[in-house]
């Protein structure tokens, strides 16, 4: 049987975590599905079917999936399951919002956050904030799984030409209306997608003070990050944190500054591929998961290394 | 309005989890165990609404074993008015949580349950969604901001841009995220009054759940461990590492 994922979009189209997931079902058959939501989605299913790997795409036209409410598109996949061995989604905020509900309506106990597929019915996932790797096997006959997009690699973009296939909208159970976005606005790179991350956490003092955060993001071409503690000190918006409970991400650089480095955060970044922190506490332990670390005054070193590499990249 | 508040018993945050030589799970034995963290979001959140005078009673409820009556205890000592023990040895998935919340909320009718939004130990992020969907109602996860008026709740969720508002119609599921409140710590005179608060006890039997795990645990392991800890001397040798050795800038 074919695998279905549950794509989701955004202004700019599929989120790149849709591609990773399809490269997680392609693991598992080599027949792979997608399905799209939303209104006035044709442009949204174009783009899908040209995903490589996709062989069919599902489009669900409707007013009721414009804004991705939970109650409405669980009851979709839940009528398009069960023609699939498996569903997937992306562990965004999205796919966990509506994956356990579709879930609960087919009566399946879902995989949360597979980071590897051993076979069709066994996976491996991260618990205990990733201190601990599960490997469990499921006996649901239709396996709802979210897929941790840092584990796999994302599927490119061009190179498909799958048919696009209208199927029958559930519906608007009328149970939630979605009012409003406040999206935080950033020229820089989305941070689960970014290549280099500069991360802040309660060693900046304040809001203003990730200022020398941002241009060392700019010189790099990076995003920035937090802590939780930078997140609930009210430094920057919860959009920005990493952590077991935030945003795992897993860039080319990692460079954690004023970031002590519980548990919890290192949960969200340790599989980055080098990590640097930069903290005055030598006992900090972020210091034993750091490639390079670098004692002494963040808001010293911070501006020293951003002129540093100004430097030698212009003499290059 | 009730507000029904489902409390877990987890590995305390802090502990450092150790998984088990043979790889059949952590280490839980002498181990310190707490309420989990978005729980204690959760209860806070109904017992402000009580003082707010929105919610007349807050049950907090445990599906756990004998011990679980402590995270009930504590729940109480913050402000819960009553609590319910679905006892259990057997390690419950978030499906089988969501049934035996389902029943009962089918029999104490509250307008309003709040979930954290994850457990710490096994870090699923379901159990809300799940009660929301067997009970057919509207579900808010992710919540930092709920507003009950009428028989709506204004909510506003932590999604990956930003900040999300929808109204949801009562009755309804909200999940806790971090920055909903600061839970209280409980004082000395109120966990001595939550000693007298009553706490009911049942089963999943008794509810009519059915305990089988749908997911078998193969293995535990302990992930690859990362080979941190080298230092630099200064900001030009860190540059020179980045740019020379690691070759990521």
């Amino acid at each position: 049987m074919s695998v279905l994922v549950l794509a989701e979009t955004d202004a700019n189209g599929i989120v790149p975590q849709s591609r990773n997931a399809v490269t997680a079902a392609l693991a598992i058959d080599s027949d792979v599905h997608m399905l799209v939501t939303g209104s006035d989605c044709s442009s949204h299913a174009e783009a899908a079917s040209k995903i490589a790997g996709v062989s069919k795409v599902l489009k669900a036209d409707d007013a009721a999936y414009s804004n991705g409410l939970a109650e409405n598109v669980a009851n979709l996949v839940k009528n398009v399951a069960a023609s699939y061995s498996h569903v997937l989604v992306g562990a965004t905020s999205f796919g966990k919002n509506v994956m356990p509900r579709a879930s609960a309506l087919l009566d399946v106990q879902q995989i949360s956050e597979i980071t590897d597929v051993i076979d069709a019915d066994t996976f491996v996932r991260p618990i205990y904030a990733g201190n601990a790797l599960a490997t469990v096997k499921s006996s649901d006959a239709i396996k709802l799984i979210t897929v941790r997009a840092t584990a796999f690699d994302a599927a490119a973009s061009e190179g498909g030409s799958a048919s696009v296939e209208d199927v029958a909208s559930a519906g608007d159970t009328g149970l939630s209306v979605f009012n409003g976005r406040e999206l935080t606005k950033s020229e820089r790179p989305e941070l689960t997608q970014a290549g280099i991350i500069v991360s802040g956490g309660r060693g900046m003092g304040s809001g203003e003070n990730f200022a020398i955060l941002e241009e060392l993001a700019d010189k790099l071409g990076a995003a920035v990050g937090a802590s939780r503690a930078a997140v609930d000190a009210g430094f920057v918006p919860n959009d920005y944190q990493v952590g077991q409970t935030g945003k795992v991400v897993a860039p080319e650089l990692y460079i954690a500054v004023g970031i002590s480095g519980a548990i919890q955060h290192l949960a969200g970044m340790k599989d980055s591929k080098v990590i640097v922190a930069i903290n005055k506490d030598e006992e900090a332990p972020i210091f034993s998961v750091a490639d390079y670390g670098l004692v002494g005054d963040l808001f010293k070193s911070v501006p020293e290394l951003t002129s540093e590499i100004e430097t030698r990249k212009s003499a290059s | 309005m009730k507000v029904l508040v489902p409390v877990k018993r987890v590995i305390d945050y802090n502990v450092k989890i150790r998984v088990k030589p043979d790889g059949s799970g952590v280490e839980t034995q002498n181990v310190k165990m707490s309420m989990n963290p978005f729980d204690e979001i959760s209860i806070e959140e109904a017992v402000r609404m009580k003082e707010a005078g929105v919610a007349e009673e807050v049950i907090a409820v445990s599906i756990g074993p004998q011990q679980a009556q402590e995270t009930i205890r504590t729940a109480l000592a913050m402000g819960a008015d009553r609590g319910i023990l679905v006892k259990t040895d057997a390690n419950l998935e978030p499906l089988a949580v969501a049934k035996c919340l389902k029943a009962l909320a089918d029999k104490e009718q509250p307008q309003l349950i709040i979930v954290g939004k994850q457990a710490i130990d096994d870090d699923s992020n379901q159990t809300g969604q799940m009660t929301a969907a067997l009970l057919g109602w509207a579900q808010a996860t992710f919540a930092s901001v709920v507003k009950v008026d009428g028989g709506n709740a204004q909510v506003t969720r932590e999604v990956d841009g930003g900040l999300e508002t929808i109204t949801v119609t009562l009755p309804a599921v909200v999940t806790s995220d971090l920055r909903l409140n600061e839970p209280r710590y409980a004082s000395l005179p109120n966990i001595m009054k939550a000693k007298k608060k009553p706490i009911d006890e049942t089963s999943p039997a008794d509810l009519g759940v059915d305990e089988t795990p749908r997911l078998e645990v193969l293995t535990v392991a302990e992930p690859p461990k990362r080979e941190g800890g080298a230092k630099v001397e200064d900001v030009a040798q860190l540059v020179d590492k980045l740019m020379n050795e690691a070759k990521v800038i």
